[in-house]
């Protein structure tokens, strides 16, 4: 899957990581059941997605784990409502509230507190980007974790505003170029998990595309539990991270090998699990393949220095209060 | 009906309840909570009631307070908030979408003149700035009108061939936080006089519709059409509504505008909220001494009754109208409406159409303040550019 894409050698592969006795990962094998594909789908044919957007992927896995059951959804206007075409269509398989960019956790509220009055027990499921929850919703989706609100939220993270075209975002990793850091951003990316689980909520969860099984697993999880459950997603977006379409689920695959996107889990935004230990790929493996990190003004050792200290932190949660 | 001793905030605090359980048998009611002076009251007294099938959610902003509605409506249910001044700026964009979702959310603005420089006091410029918010809008004169009118505008909004969100208005502080004695109703009157709340194009688990995606510009013009039909639907439903509320009260509130001594009237002023209860005084004072003066309230804005005013303005040759609000660069928005209202027979017909800007930041709009304005008109052949009458608290 390499692919010759011109580096500024500054991005090398990734070294051993220095973590002393780790954690086991947890890998939990799904059973034949739950591997049950839905014949309706919640992203259906005729949406406008770009070729290898991870989103397309994500609502697909979304769909498969949740099975015959029909989520309400509020989603706001980002990528995700350009996905449903022009009136009087809708590529959603599914009720969608188009809510403001800021309010589709409000919104969700909303829905889910009078479906629940109702006795209505179907999953209310916010499918925001990195914009509408790092950046112009964090006020709306933290007050929703605050009250606990019986919604399931998934951020589908391109790291950019896809819609708008490619700018920098508080997700946007250190010296990635965007078309508002055009040398690259300086800052570094916001640690929305740790933020998220500073709720405590009941459970916070990252989903890789490139890892179905543990993908399906956690959207259940999240599904059997009530109140504020929060999933990050990490979502390629070919067109902003200069990445071929064709490589959205090996990049992911790569982003979680090299160490850069965890997968793992909080319960009650205390308790650590992870589900997957770095290993597999490299930094390089990963950068080489998107020219927003070739063009970055930042070296690999700085981006490994992050990954180590990330993983660093992460473990010792997991040690002081594991799963 | 009770007559109970309440506040204006109270009052509207309680008919909201109401209407909320009166919704119990279908889809019940909620709402997002947000304080802000001078409706703080209201959503205070909603959080402390137990409806038998609804909730109030605390939220972080008005923002999401309106959300919230927009959401709960989305899903069937009756929904509204309240909020002033700079919640209603900061609520702004989830304002228009309630109106652009065509849902019947209902929302008390108490009048506050909005910051900066802060200021609590009464201005109806913040429910004013929202007028093209695809929102009926209702300004109250006192707290049985406020009672009286938020029942209305549920029953209006709610009405199939209306289907927009409803504003009701009043004034902060001098109704806000006064007391009146009201005629309350029974939860069994508002039950019978509120239809159980129907959203048609409600979410569904059973119809996979995306409500507020994309859309072209002829369906999006086709929608901002369907709208203005529907906001000119508003007068006679209104009519019908006023009926049903003399069949379930026993009494007929004002309507879209209430006459005081136009007959026969030379000289006519229009204006709205508690001002209109110190003009009608000054009117009637006037009237005694033997000028040909009368008023016009305007309880409801949006849609802005211009045939009742038409036919209400008789022959009045010269027409003031007060206005607690500023439009920069224009002047009262209200004063807008009536010139527009009246067009080109403006000069044709000779009529003068005054703006007198008073009052504005909660400054006390009394007897000597109308009066003066009065004489002004009475006095003018032509108008004007907006005569402002600076008045303290």
């Amino acid at each position: 899957m390499s692919r010759t894409v011109s580096s500024t050698g500054r991005v090398t592969p990734c070294e051993h990581l220095d973590v002393a006795e780790p954690p086991p990962a947890v890998v939990v094998q799904p059973s034949a059941d739950e591997l049950h594909i839905p014949t309706e789908l919640i992203l259906r044919p005729g949406n406008t997605n770009c070729a290898g957007c991870g989103m397309s992927l994500g609502l697909q896995l979304l769909k498969q784990a949740l099975g015959d059951e029909t989520p309400y959804m509020s989603i706001p206007a980002c990528c995700g409502i350009v996905t449903a075409g022009a009136f009087p269509t809708s590529a959603y398989g599914a009720p969608v509230a188009a809510s403001t960019f800021a309010s589709a956790a409000a919104v969700a509220c909303g829905i889910s507190t009078v479906l629940r009055q109702n006795g209505d027990d179907h999953p209310v499921i916010c499918w925001a980007g990195d914009g509408g929850t790092y950046d112009i919703g964090m006020a709306t989706i933290s007050a929703a974790a605050e009250r606990n609100d019986d919604i399931i939220y998934i951020c589908y993270d391109n790291e950019i505003y896809g819609n708008t075209g490619g700018q920098r975002s508080s997700a946007t990793p250190q010296g990635v170029a965007t078309s508002t850091t055009p040398r690259g951003k300086p800052e570094r990316k916001k640690d929305i998990m740790r933020i998220m689980a500073a709720h405590g909520i009941p459970y916070a969860a990252t989903l890789s595309v490139a890892h179905r099984d543990d993908f399906l697993r956690k959207v259940r999880t999240a599904r059997s539990l009530t109140g504020f459950r929060f999933l990050l997603l990490l979502s390629p977006c070919p067109t902003g991270w200069k990445s071929e379409p064709d490589e959205s689920v090996e990049l992911v695959r790569r982003a979680v090998g090299c160490g850069l996107f965890p997968l793992f889990e909080v319960f009650d935004g205390m308790r650590y699990r992870i589900n997957v230990r770095p290993g597999g790929a490299t930094l390089e493996q990963y950068t080489s393949c998107q020219r927003r990190y070739t063009s970055a003004a930042i070296d690999a050792a700085t981006i490994r220095a992050g990954i180590d200290e990330q993983w660093k932190w992460l473990d010792a949660q997991c040690r002081a209060f594991p799963a | 009906m009770p007559r109970t001793l309440l506040t204006g905030n109270h009052a509207a605090g309680r008919v909201l309840a109401l209407a909320g359980e009166a919704n119990r048998a279908a889809r019940g009611c909620c709402g997002g909570a947000y304080p802000i002076t001078p409706q703080t009251e209201i959503i205070e007294y909603l959080r402390g009631v137990n409806f038998t099938r609804g909730r109030i959610v605390p939220v972080e902003s008005e923002h999401s307070a309106m959300a919230v509605c927009i959401g709960a409506a989305l899903a069937g249910a009756r929904a509204f908030t309240a909020s002033s001044a700079n919640g209603l700026s900061y609520m702004t964009e989830n304002v228009f979408a309630a109106g652009y979702y065509r849902l019947p959310i209902v929302m008390i603005a108490v009048n506050r003149t909005l910051g900066p420089p802060w200021n609590i006091w009464v201005d109806q410029g913040d429910s004013l700035a929202l007028r093209d918010a695809a929102w009926l809008q209702f300004y109250t004169e006192a707290h049985q009108d406020l009672v009286d009118t938020i029942l209305l505008a549920f029953r209006v909004a709610e009405d199939a061939r209306v289907l927009l969100p409803a504003m009701v208005a009043l004034d902060g502080f001098v109704v806000s936080h006064t007391q009146m004695v009201v005629d309350l109703p029974t939860q069994e009157q508002v039950d019978a006089f509120l239809p159980p709340c129907r959203v048609p194009h409600a979410l569904r688990a059973d119809h996979p519709a995306t409500v507020g995606g994309l859309t072209w510009p002829a369906e999006t013009a086709h929608h901002r059409r369907e709208i203005q039909e529907a906001m000119e639907r508003v007068p006679a439903v209104l009519e019908e509504a006023l009926d049903a509320f003399e069949r379930c009260f026993g009494r007929r509130p004002s309507g879209a505008l209430a006459e005081t001594q136009t007959e026969d009237a030379e000289t006519v002023l229009i204006s709205c909220n508690t001002m209109s209860r110190t003009l009608r005084d000054v009117i009637r004072a006037r009237r005694e001494a033997g000028e040909k003066v009368g008023m016009i309230n305007c309880k409801l804005f949006r849609p802005f009754p211009r045939q009742a005013l038409l036919d209400s303005i008789g022959q009045a040759t010269r027409v003031g109208v007060l206005d607690r609000n500023h439009s920069p660069g224009s002047g009262g928005v209200f004063w807008q409406e009536v010139a527009a209202t009246f067009g080109g027979t403006a000069q044709r017909d000779g009529r003068v159409i005054q703006d007198y800007i008073v009052g504005l930041g909660g400054g006390d709009v009394t007897p000597a303040v109308l009066n003066e304005v009065v004489d002004d008109l009475r006095r003018r052949n032509h108008a004007a550019a907006p005569v402002w009458r600076e008045v303290a608290l």
